[in-house]
């Protein structure tokens, strides 16, 4: 690990003006991410800018739906209780990811940004397009079995980000608040945040040098109400997942209005189904009806030699996960 | 305590009579508040801090190292590479009988011969100044293509003639093995994968390399062995032992890799010899992987020939294995399937193939614990086949000597370990057809495996030092890897002289205490416990000799052969009132202490001592067997239940039951801890160790305990352990046999063999992963 400066940031301009004046500057919340990549000289930065100080905090529900401050630790917010009633899948993602000292110190905004677990990026002795543009990779002759089989590119199959919040808040239609060193704040829902590799897959969201993520907003709706995360890993517990869904089913009479569906652990970033969510409005919940939305998810998947399983996996998690929001 | 009362009442009455009982560790409390430290936690003054670095490529040359930048970090004392680092007096390949796995030194010339191999060494004022100094050298290479496995199409199989350093054949047949399996009413044949495995104990690698002038070292080492390390030091560095001192107080896990020497040893200390200041190295996790070996990738076919009725009648056994450019170790599979069943013919061959990866090495239970994930597999499989319970075919085919050498068991409980195992699990339950078995979605499986691994032969001394004032100093160079050598010593050496627990020192992992053998391959607590008893056998000597020449001793002039020692108390065999403690004898003497030492043997050499060549057995005088005597092994069997979920391919064990008999057990509560390791060690190579070697860069993508999975407590089941009572006079003093590694053998098996009755689909494939289950419910049952 190089040595870096290090700034507390009082207010929120002190540390976007310091990121906007510093290309090599980067914030720091939880560190649970940044330090790893760091001590792995994937991340060499020569400032490290500390928003733990600044006011984006709080779990509230509003006009929009649920607010929760990007500096939010993970263990808080999966265990809050108008996530657990409002928004079960986002709860359980929060809490079957990472182990409990981790969910300790991670924040919200961090684990939205967190990076790929490919290890041919955390590396440096690999080639790897992501993390030096133009050197190649090596997964897609390598081992990929956790690799991405949606959203590819041929310059890079990784699952840009690993986690399981952003898949919950994918399916749910969250909206992420980004403020600039202008002190001016936008929104982006997170469906438009993350960033296909194509052939810049060292681009991985929207967010500009100056922004910083303030606040993760998540509309209330019955949907969301009645939604689980299922999450299929190699082992027990600190795994990542080789497959994940995230779904929500608002049921009237039989018939499904609202349908929510995400995946995780397949796609270059948190995949949402459309598809899968358009065959399965207007039905009555069967698993007949599941498969075809699983089918159609995964419709679009480009497997290779090690991660062919997950296409299977992915359909069997979706069919899962909806027969248990739908009973 | 009454005095008049018989021996036996005294047993019970003794103020200690502790071996056995689940006494908690007498270094608990040092762990659990930081006071014990561990080899990298040691520092001494003027202590500096190395790092490697180590290589990007796997194969190559290196052309350039550009040192510049990294010499500029604060408080750099040396950059070494191969150009500047101090030659030891001899590399590994001029010794003559090298002690450990790898041959190959790196930092001697500019050959790569494998990725992660170490390349420069940083001394700094700073651990962080040295990290950061290591990732600023700039290397150049000239890289060629590796070779990554005995799957690479550039590898080349070959016949290694002799396996492990040398020691053993890579042909063994008996009997008449490809005959009788050809004409076998039942033929089964099948091909069982094994990942690549890392040992990853917590604690990493470490050394600390003190130097006093230049012709007195100690080293601190994260070491099973010290004997072994000193002595590997001084053949390189062309030193005398009796300069060199190596120490190891705590070691936080082992499993294997740190009982031979590797590289980073040598190296730390040739620089810290070269920067004349104390010089502390540890791997990082990352280099952990490529520090210290690993089990070898590698696969089994077993033929098995049995009658209709499921009795044996050929094991051919043949593996495949990688190995490194150097060395032909590899694991000996085959040596499990030698001696486990009564079958009359036998045979196995080894075939290595050369890829640039360093050398593998012994890893918990090797051999025995790939072995039987391929023997206990295909037993499981012929069982299904013929329609008989697996158990009973494994009764079937009980072994009642061993076949490899037609010699008598020391001792064997086997069937009671599948009878009391079989009753504890309720495999009378059992569904024998399998895919029967549900419980809501998941589909539930039961199976079992045999356990067996062998008393090797071995010895050490051991000191013990008695005080008038009733306590003791009891010293053997041995090491404790965590599993408990401290406390199970302990309980020896009081009831030994007498004494409670708390009175007893144990001092072990010096080279300056009386040489034991390390932790390895199962030897450690039968043959320290010996040495201490041999120990103790000469006090009592001396102390019972005081006794019969002293007035006032109820012994006085009693012939000291008429005088037995137990528990601390000399008395006369034919009349066990008549006696007195040792330290009464010794308190009136006027001595302040008396020393003992012996040596004590574990298995062969213990009953060639004892009992002569052909040991106890009247019947045995077969003179064509090299030694006579007994087979001496320990047996095991592990129960199991599975829940596979059909749907997302994840296999849950939900229930564990192990019996063993290991003759005296010497400690129950950690015992039975050493037997849960091994399970949940073998349920982590059943179920998700795997490190994934690219197959163009021969490098591992997946080094760190993230990427590397091994069981955390959500995988793991209630453990239950039992161990029948077992009685073994012919290999040690106190009838112990070894249990580190016996909990790990079949405990893959049983997992698959539990699997495969839950879904009717074998699993051959280590790790039996959700995608591999999925792929194989895919496929017809």
């Amino acid at each position: 690990m190089n040595n870096f400066s290090y700034l507390q940031a009082e207010k929120a301009k002190e540390a976007t003006a310091a990121k906007r004046d510093d290309k090599s500057a980067a914030f720091i919340a939880g560190g649970t991410t940044l330090l790893d990549l760091m001590k792995l000289n994937v991340e060499n930065h020569d400032q490290l800018i500390d928003v733990n100080m600044l006011p984006f905090r709080g779990i509230e529900m509003n006009k929009n739906g649920l607010r929760i401050g990007a500096l939010e630790r993970m263990s808080d917010v999966g265990e809050h209780p108008l996530v657990v009633q409002n928004f079960p899948a986002v709860s359980q993602s929060l809490l079957l990811a990472a182990s409990a000292q981790l969910r300790n110190m991670a924040s919200i905004g961090g684990n939205v940004l967190q990076r790929t677990r490919c290890g041919y990026f955390r590396d440096t002795a690999f080639p790897c397009n992501k993390r030096e543009p133009g050197t190649g990779c090596p997964a897609l002759e390598g081992d990929h079995r956790n690799l991405a089989i949606l959203g590819t590119s041929e310059t890079c199959i990784a699952t840009s980000y690993p986690g399981d919040l952003a898949v919950a808040l994918t399916a749910l239609d969250a909206v992420l608040t980004l403020e600039n060193a202008k002190g001016k704040q936008r929104e982006v829902p997170i469906t438009k945040f993350y960033l296909l590799p194509g052939t810049t897959p060292q681009r991985e969201t929207v967010l500009e040098a100056d922004e910083l993520l303030v606040a993760v907003t998540i509309p209330q709706t019955e949907a969301a109400r009645k939604s689980m995360y299922l999450k299929v890993r190699d082992r027990a517990s600190y795994a990542y997942a080789l497959v994940s869904a995230a779904v929500g089913l608002e049921v009237q009479g039989g018939v499904i209005r609202s349908a929510k569906v995400a995946l995780g652990g397949v796609g270059t970033q948190p995949w949402r189904a459309p598809e899968a969510e358009k065959l399965l409005v207007g039905k009555a919940p069967s698993e007949a009806v599941f498969r075809a939305a699983a089918e159609a998810a995964l419709r679009g998947a480009k497997p290779r030699e090690h991660n062919a399983f997950k296409v299977e996996m992915a359909q069997n998690t979706l069919v899962r996960a909806l027969s248990e929001v739908a009973a | 305590m009454d005095m008049t009362s018989n021996t036996s009442n005294q047993k019970e009455n003794a103020p200690t009579n502790v071996v056995g009982k689940p006494m908690d560790r007498v270094d608990g409390p040092a762990k659990v508040t930081g006071a014990a430290r561990y080899s990298a936690e040691i520092s001494v003054p003027g202590t500096v801090y190395g790092v490697l670095k180590t290589s990007t490529i796997a194969k190559g040359r290196i052309t350039n190292i550009d040192t510049s930048r990294a010499a500029k970090e604060p408080g750099i004392l040396n950059i070494f590479t191969h150009q500047n680092l101090p030659k030891p007096a001899k590399t590994p390949k001029q010794v003559e009988k090298w002690r450990a796995a790898q041959s190959y030194l790196p930092m001697q010339d500019d050959q790569v011969q494998y990725a992660g191999q170490p390349v420069a060494l940083v001394v700094a004022a700073t651990l962080e100044a040295a990290t950061q100094a290591a990732a600023l050298i700039k290397v150049t290479y000239q890289a060629d293509a590796p070779i990554d496995s005995y799957h690479d199409p550039k590898a080349e199989l070959f016949d290694p003639q002799k396996i492990q350093q040398g020691k053993k054949d890579s042909h063994v047949v008996r009997g008449n093995p490809k005959q009788a399996y050809d004409g076998a009413a039942i033929k089964h044949e099948a091909t069982y994968v094994h990942a690549i495995n890392h040992h990853s104990p917590m604690e990493p690698a470490a050394t600390l390399a003190v130097w006093e002038g230049t012709d007195k070292l100690t080293v601190y080492e994260s070491s099973q062995n010290v004997t072994m390390h000193q002595g590997a030091l001084a053949d390189l560095l062309g030193m005398p032992r009796e300069q060199i001192r190596v120490v190891t107080k705590y070691i936080g896990g082992g499993f294997g890799c740190k009982g031979s020497f590797w590289p980073h040893t040598i190296l730390t200390v040739l620089a810290a010899k070269a920067v004349n200041r104390p010089v502390k190295l540890a791997l990082t996790r990352q280099q952990m992987f490529t520090g210290v070996g690993h089990r070898e990738d590698q696969e089994q076919t077993l033929q098995l020939g049995a009658t209709t009725d499921g009795k044996l009648v050929s094991i051919v056994h043949s593996k495949k294995a990688t190995t490194s450019p150097w060395d032909n170790y590899t694991e000996s599979n085959g040596k499990i399937m030698d001696m486990l069943y009564a079958c009359p013919n036998y045979s196995t061959t080894y075939e290595l193939a050369r890829a640039n990866v360093m050398t593998s090495v012994w890893m918990r239970a090797p051999g025995e614990a790939p072995g039987s994930f391929a023997l206990e597999s295909s037993m499981d499989d012929l069982a299904n086949q013929l329609n008989i319970d697996p158990l009973e075919i494994r009764l079937r085919n009980y072994a009642d000597h061993d076949y490899s050498n037609d010699k008598p068991w020391s001792s064997k409980s086997l069937k009671q370990c599948y009878t009391r195992g079989a009753e504890l699990f309720g495999w009378d339950k059992r569904n024998a057809k399998p895919g029967q078995n549900r419980k809501g979605r998941m589909l539930v499986g039961h199976g079992m495996a045999s356990a067996t691994y062998p008393v090797h032969s071995s010895q050490g001394t051991a000191r013990v030092r008695l005080f008038a004032d009733g306590h003791a100093v009891v010293e053997a160079g041995a090491t404790d890897l965590g599993t408990g050598t401290y406390t199970v010593m302990t309980q020896v050496s009081a009831d030994a002289l007498g004494l409670p627990p708390e009175k007893i020192r144990f001092e072990l992992g010096d080279t300056r205490l009386p040489t034991a053998p390390g932790s390895g391959g199962s030897v450690a607590a039968g043959t320290v416990a010996s040495s201490i008893m041999a120990a103790a056998e000469d006090v009592w000597d001396k102390v019972v000799k005081m006794a019969v020449a002293d007035k006032k001793s109820p012994l006085y002039k009693a012939k000291p052969t008429d005088v037995k020692v137990e528990l601390g108390r000399m008395f006369l065999a034919k009349d066990p009132k008549k006696g007195e403690t040792l330290l009464a004898a010794l308190g009136r003497n006027g001595q302040p202490d008396i020393e003992g030492s012996g040596t004590g043997k574990y298995g062969a050499g213990y009953e060639e001592k004892n009992f002569g060549q052909n040991g106890a057995d009247p019947n045995n005088d077969n003179k064509e067997k090299k030694t006579g005597g007994h087979s001496m092994h320990s047996f095991g069997a592990h129960f199991c239940e599975v829940e596979v979920d059909p749907d997302l391919g994840t296999v849950r064990i939900t229930r564990w039951v192990g019996v063993h008999g290991v003759g005296t057990v010497l400690n129950l509560k950690t015992a039975t801890s050493q037997m849960m390791g091994g399970a949940i060690y073998g349920i982590g190579a059943a179920l998700m160790e795997d490190t994934f070697r690219d197959p163009n860069y021969a490098r591992y993508t997946n080094a760190d305990l993230a990427g590397y999975h091994v069981p955390v407590n959500a995988d793991i089941p209630n453990i239950q352990v039992e161990f029948v009572p077992e009685t073994d006079p012919y290999i040690n003093y106190l009838g112990v046999k070894g249990i580190g590694e016996l909990g790990m053998v079949g405990v893959a098996a049983a997992v698959g063999n539990a699997i495969f009755n839950a879904t009717g689909r074998r699993m051959r494939s280590l790790p039996i992963t959700p995608d591999k289950v999925l792929e194989a419910l895919r496929q017809p049952a």
